[in-house]
This record gives structure tokens, C-alpha cells and sequence, in this order.
């Protein structure tokens, strides 16, 4: 039930952003969360609890270096 | 990332610590190992259990009765996510109920119910509002919309807990664990820090995942690396921050105090759950004092599965009378749910 997926701001209303997943488009309430067009966000039930970080594949390898090194 | 990822792979396969029990607390992280392949990857002595991280499967029976008594009523309609159609209640479930005459409507998003509700201002609509810290913040987002704009005919039927009070009960009641893979997306509302009290509490090392397998891989192999030390370490750091969305927190805050909450199989957690305030007890559909838990099958041993006793296939009803299509318990219901997760990808550790 906690399923949250990535997708992109595409466009910004008045309360609520329209995300798009690879083609799929879905409303989503913005109240917790400032965003723009562009940004990669994190919706959960029709709803974005938070941005992304661009670097995302970099953030992971950085923590493999990391966990690796212990 | 391949060469890390493969070193990190090599590691795992190769480890030869002590034995670690490692627990998920995330349906959705119990259905990523799974879907991944992941305990494949690791040594006999490197244990994955599934704890009471799926929503669905810790509702207790009393809570689903309570959602066919209210769907039953004329002029009423429950509105659910699909995951709870089918769970178990003391007789039935929502998904027979409605076959049987009631109204049920299933939805994407909670905040769907506005529309409906607008729509037709004569039925009363009650959003079966289960759910962890992810959900809850979708759920006092709703409530302030009712509040804000006097909607008259939406109400809440919450069983809404939370994982840390949980988490504690398990480490309390000396659960074999070495240590937790913490709910990545839970923690992107409570934020990493919401585990530092239970890390160092029973020195405990808590790494929060995502729900890739690289992502899992790498969580799990920081666990065995902090054995025995009392810490948490962000791995999902693209969207978890140390304090988590305050925003999200504060309005939960303010429409949804702390309580006592009963989980399936487990009984009464103190401090595990949300209930609305008394302010706003007038959007409430009767949530309180939902804790009697009876189940289907006697035999069904779901709770004991949830804190981690046993694996799924120790259960004697596994794979036999209580399948996905005839489930017994909870957690065979739920695409996220451990029982499931095991029959459906034919694992076996």
C-alpha cells in the first residue's frame, strides 16, 4: 500500500501538479510539497510527498563506493 | 554503478560473519525481494523476514465487519483501495458483501471520494482509510478539505498506525533480529531520524532502503557491515532526508491524535496508531474500540508470520487450503503481503 513511484511535473495548477509516468498522466495534490515543471517528484495515492534528487543513479553508486569501503 | 553493484553482489554471496536475521518492515520491500530474486543472492545465514509492514494484512477482522455493517446501509457507499477487497473479516469481506448487495466503490487516490461525494450529496461516502505514515498525510489532506469546505456526506473509518511504536513492541518482546531494512517510503514522511531512538535503543542497525534491487543489495550489505552497532543509514537518500516532509507532519498533527491500535495477530500496540481528534470526531464512521481480532481459519498462524516467528511456509495452511485465490489470512490477500509474496514467486528462503 506504501507503492510511491517517480515521475515528472509537467504541468502546475492551482493545488495539484499533472505527473507524468512514461506516458501515463495522473493528477496529484501538492499540499506538502513546492513544485515546478520539470521537477521529478514522488507520488503516493494521488499525491507528492517529495521532490527527487536529479543524480539519482549517482547517489546510489556514491553509496555502493561508500558500503563497499566500510 | 556495474562495478560496484557486482562488488557488492560478491560480498553478499561471499559473506561469512556471524548468522543475521534481517527484517523488512515494508510490504513493498517484501514484494521487491521477492520480485528481485534477492535472497537467492544471499548465504543460508542471512535470513530476510517479513514484519508487519503491510497495511492490509494488520487490519484486524473487527475493522472489515465494521466496513460491511456500513456499506450494507442504505444510502451509503464504502470506498476503498483495492488491496482490501478481499481481506478476511470475522465471516466475510468487502469484495462477498458487495456480490451480496453492498455498496462498494474501489479508488486510485483518497482524495477521488471528493468528486464522488459532490456528485451525489444524498449518499454518505466512507473512505476505509487504512494505511501507515505514506497514506496518512493523503488522509489529513482529505480531512482538511472536508473541514475547510463544510462537506457534509464524506466520513473516515481509520485503522491508521505507525511503525515505530510497532518496531519497538517486536524488539521489546526479544524477536530474534539483527537488524531492519526501514521502510523507505515511510520514512520519506517520519524522515531517517524517526529510527535513531530504536537504533540506539537496542543497538540495532537500521538501514532505510529503496525498492530497487541494487538499491536493496546495497542496504542489506550496509546491515551486515553495522552488526551490532545501534545506527541508521540512509540508503534511499534521493527522496529521504533526515526529518522527513514537515509539512505532511504538521497537518497530520493537526488533524489526527495519538492512540493505542490493534494489529492482526499481534493484539494491542500502545502508541501504534492515529485516531481523528475529537474536534473533527464528526467525519469519524465509528473507528474506535475496532480491536476485537477474530480469524477465518484457526489454524491460520498470520500474526505469527507478521512478527517473524515463523516463515510462510512453516504456516500448515500455506499453499494448501489458503492460497491467493482462497485465502485464509490477511497476508495471503495482499500483493504485498509475506504469504503471498512467498507462493506467488515460489520462494523458499
Amino acid at each position: 500500500m506504501c507503492v510511491a513511484l517517480p515521475g515528472t511535473v509537467i504541468e502546475k495548477k492551482n493545488g495539484y501538479a499533472i505527473v507524468d509516468f512514461s506516458g501515463n498522466r495522473v493528477k496529484a495534490r501538492t499540499g506538502f510539497v513546492d513544485v515546478e515543471v520539470g521537477d521529478p517528484v514522488l507520488v503516493h495515492a494521488g499525491c507528492v510527498l517529495q521532490k527527487l534528487s536529479k543524480n539519482e543513479s549517482d547517489d546510489l553508486t556514491e553509496l555502493m563506493k561508500e558500503v563497499g569501503a566500510f | 554503478m556495474r562495478e560496484e553493484l557486482k562488488a557488492i553482489i560478491h560480498y553478499l554471496k561471499e559473506y561469512d560473519g556471524p548468522d543475521m536475521n534481517i527484517m523488512e518492515v515494508c510490504g513493498s520491500h517484501t514484494a521487491a525481494i521477492a520480485k528481485n530474486g534477492i535472497p537467492t543472492i544471499l548465504p543460508d545465514n542471512v535470513r530476510l523476514l517479513s514484519g508487519p509492514g503491510c497495511p492490509v494484512c494488520v487490519t484486524p477482522s473487527s475493522y472489515i465487519d465494521r466496513l460491511i455493517q456500513l456499506a450494507m446501509k442504505e444510502d451509503t457507499c464504502v470506498v476503498t483501495f483495492g488491496d482490501l477487497m478481499r481481506v478476511p473479516g470475522s465471516e466475510t469481506s468487502l469484495s462477498a458483501a458487495k456480490g451480496a448487495g453492498a455498496r462498494v466503490a474501489m479508488v486510485y487516490s483518497p482524495m477521488d471520494i471528493l468528486d464522488m461525494a459532490a456528485r451525489e450529496k444524498e449518499t454518505t461516502f466512507i473512505f476505509a482509510a487504512v494505511g501507515f505514515e505514506t497514506t496518512m498525510p493523503v488522509y489529513a489532506l482529505l480531512v482538511d478539505t472536508i473541514v475547510r469546505e463544510k462537506i457534509p456526506n464524506i466520513r473516515l473509518l481509520t485503522a491508521l498506525k505507525t511503525m515505530p511504536p510497532v518496531i519497538d513492541h517486536l524488539c521489546r518482546g526479544g524477536a530474534a533480529i539483527d537488524g531492519f531494512l526501514a521502510p523507505g517510503h515511510v520514512a520519506v514522511v517520519t524522515g531517517a531520524d524517526a529510527f535513531v531512538p530504536l537504533a540506539k535503543r537496542y543497538s540495532l542497525p537500521f538501514g532505510v532502503s529503496g525498492f530497487s534491487g541494487p538499491e536493496l543489495l546495497v542496504a542489506i550489505a550496509g546491515i551486515l557491515k553495522a552488526r551490532g552497532e545501534g545506527k541508521v543509514m540512509n540508503f534511499y537518500p534521493s527522496v529521504v532526508t533526515r526529518r522527513g516532509n514537515e509539512r505532511a507532519k504538521a497537518m497530520i498533527d493537526r488533524y489526527f491524535d495519538v492512540c493505542d491500535a490493534s494489529w492482526r495477530g499481534m493484539g494491542t500496540v500502545a502508541g501504534s496508531g492515529r485516531i481523528l481528534k475529537k474536534n473533527f470526531e464528526w467525519i469519524d464512521a465509528g473507528s474506535r474500540g475496532l480491536d476485537e481480532d477474530r480469524q477465518k481459519n484457526k489454524a491460520c498462524r498470520c500474526g505469527e508470520v507478521l512478527m517473524g516467528k515463523i516463515m510462510p511456509t512453516e504456516c500448515p495452511l500455506h499453499g494448501t487450503v489458503c492460497t491467493p485465490l482462497n485465502p485464509q489470512g490477511a497476508c495471503m490477500v495482499s500483493t504485498e503481503g509475506s504469504c503471498y509474496s512467498w507462493y506467488i514467486h515460489h520462494r523458499t528462503k
